[in-house]
């Protein structure tokens, strides 16, 4: 048998057992193992064990994502993002909306890249884009989006404003058929941020996101102005030390009514 | 396009990094510091090559820091390549080790090699770009871990009553 006679070796067999073997060299591995029993149990050892792992591997249920490493994403992607700002504000922004809608399922992606958006939220502040890019993070989120219930709303509000280092107020859009789910504490830049979510009925969300600026650091006060983000909108305006943004789904609630309502209540 | 694509690797990269480490909480802490390394290191991605390969070889390296660091005090990561005889002094010859034990009886390159081509099919040569060695060490380790794992599970007394096999024990959060 001349085939027999054709050295194979390990590095063969191994290639045999994972598909990885040229085909021409198929029939010599065959003899091989047909004239050497040893050689041909290990390599059903080998295929088994690589079944077996294969097996193993499936078997494996790793659940849901957990928040903390898409977030891991979200913010790296909006530190870099914050880095390259100055110097490359146009491909950053469109990092920020990729990343917000890469976590918004990727439905919004091709009306979000066709929308001109980048421009408008280019040119507002920071805070802003830390909005818009919570907003897009946690609104989807239907098992937590928020870090503390609205059903203490008393604890919520103390925390959060010990967290901010300034007395915050929550408004009620119960008129406008939204109740508080809740809210969560975010990074900033330099300070800690407050996200405040709502939901109606129909579970449509929208979330209010403070930021207390350290004195002198705040953008220059600005009246109300929105920006739209593909399907989101958000409006924003500083005051004293603090800014605020009212996101929601530009094509669900009115969303100017809501963020004048919300305006109002914390002038008050 | 962005780091965000990242994003679509992650259900796998946490499979990866249970069978890596063998720990549910670990491996998803992995799967973090990688996905943080690279977010940092994303302008060094060649967009023509998988970003999958490049997540992996990321993973490796942090997995490789990790490992180095527990040696001490972790029993998972302990048996390391040169600590290990060739023969296998530490195995409790009147128990058969079922698959799971027996790749965390593995020294960690061995079980990379093992998963990067067993389970993620990946060719020896992309497994070895991935781990950034020569295809020759790719096919050592592979025929060593394959080896390994031969003798960690054999059944040492054929003849004795068989012992039903612990069941895979996948940590589970």
């Amino acid at each position: 048998m001349s085939e027999v006679s054709e050295r194979v070796d390990d590095d063969e067999l191994h290639a045999f057992v994972d598909a990885q073997i040229d085909a021409a060299r198929l029939p010599a591995v065959l003899a091989w193992l047909q004239a050497h029993p040893d050689a041909a149990a290990r390599v059903l050892q080998w295929q088994a064990q690589r079944l077996q792992l294969r097996q193993l591997a499936r078997s494996i249920d790793v659940g849901d994502t957990p928040a903390a490493l898409t977030d891991a994403v979200a913010l790296a992607a909006a530190r870099a993002r914050r880095r390259t700002r100055r110097t490359l504000w146009p491909q950053a922004a469109a990092v920020l909306l990729l990343v917000a809608a890469a976590l918004a399922g990727g439905r919004y992606w091709e009306r979000w890249a066709a929308a001109d958006a980048p421009a408008a939220l280019a040119a507002s502040p920071a805070f802003v884009h830390d909005a818009v890019l919570a907003h897009a993070v946690y609104v989807p989120d239907k098992r937590h989006p928020v870090e503390v219930g609205a059903s203490d709303e008393a604890h919520l509000v103390q925390w959060l404003s010990r967290r901010l280092g300034s007395p915050l107020k929550v408004p009620s859009l119960a008129r406008y058929g939204y109740r508080l789910l809740g809210g969560r504490l975010l990074p900033g830049e330099g300070t800690p941020r407050a996200q405040f979510m709502y939901e109606n009925a129909q579970g449509s969300r929208v979330t209010l996101y403070v930021a207390v600026f350290e004195p002198g650091q705040a953008p220059d006060a600005a009246a109300f102005r929105s920006v739209r983000t593909g399907g989101e909108e958000s409006f924003f305006w500083v005051e004293d030390r603090f800014g605020y943004a009212l996101s929601g789904n530009a094509g669900g609630p009115d969303m100017q009514a809501l963020a004048r309502e919300v305006h109002g209540q914390l002038a008050r | 396009m962005g780091v965000e694509q990242a994003l679509g690797h992650i259900p796998a990269l946490r499979r990866y990094a249970r069978l890596l480490t063998g720990d549910a909480t670990r491996a998803d802490d992995l799967v973090q510091d990688t996905l943080e390394r690279a977010c940092i290191k994303w302008a060094l991605w060649q967009p023509g090559s998988l970003l999958r390969s490049w997540l992996l070889s990321l993973m490796h390296n942090l997995h490789m820091n990790h490992v180095r660091d527990w040696r001490h005090d972790d029993g998972h990561a302990a048996l390391d390549e040169a600590a290990q005889p060739s023969h296998d002094p530490t195995a409790d010859l009147g128990r058969r080790l079922d698959l799971q034990q027996a790749l965390a009886a593995l020294p960690p390159p061995m079980r990379e090699v093992l998963l990067l081509v067993g389970v993620e099919e990946y060719t020896y040569a992309e497994a070895a770009g991935i781990l950034e060695v020569p295809v020759g060490t790719v096919m050592s380790r592979l025929h060593r871990a394959r080896e390994r794992l031969r003798e960690l599970m054999a059944d040492p007394a054929r003849s004795a009553p068989c012992a039903p096999a612990a069941p895979l024990q996948l940590v589970k959060r």
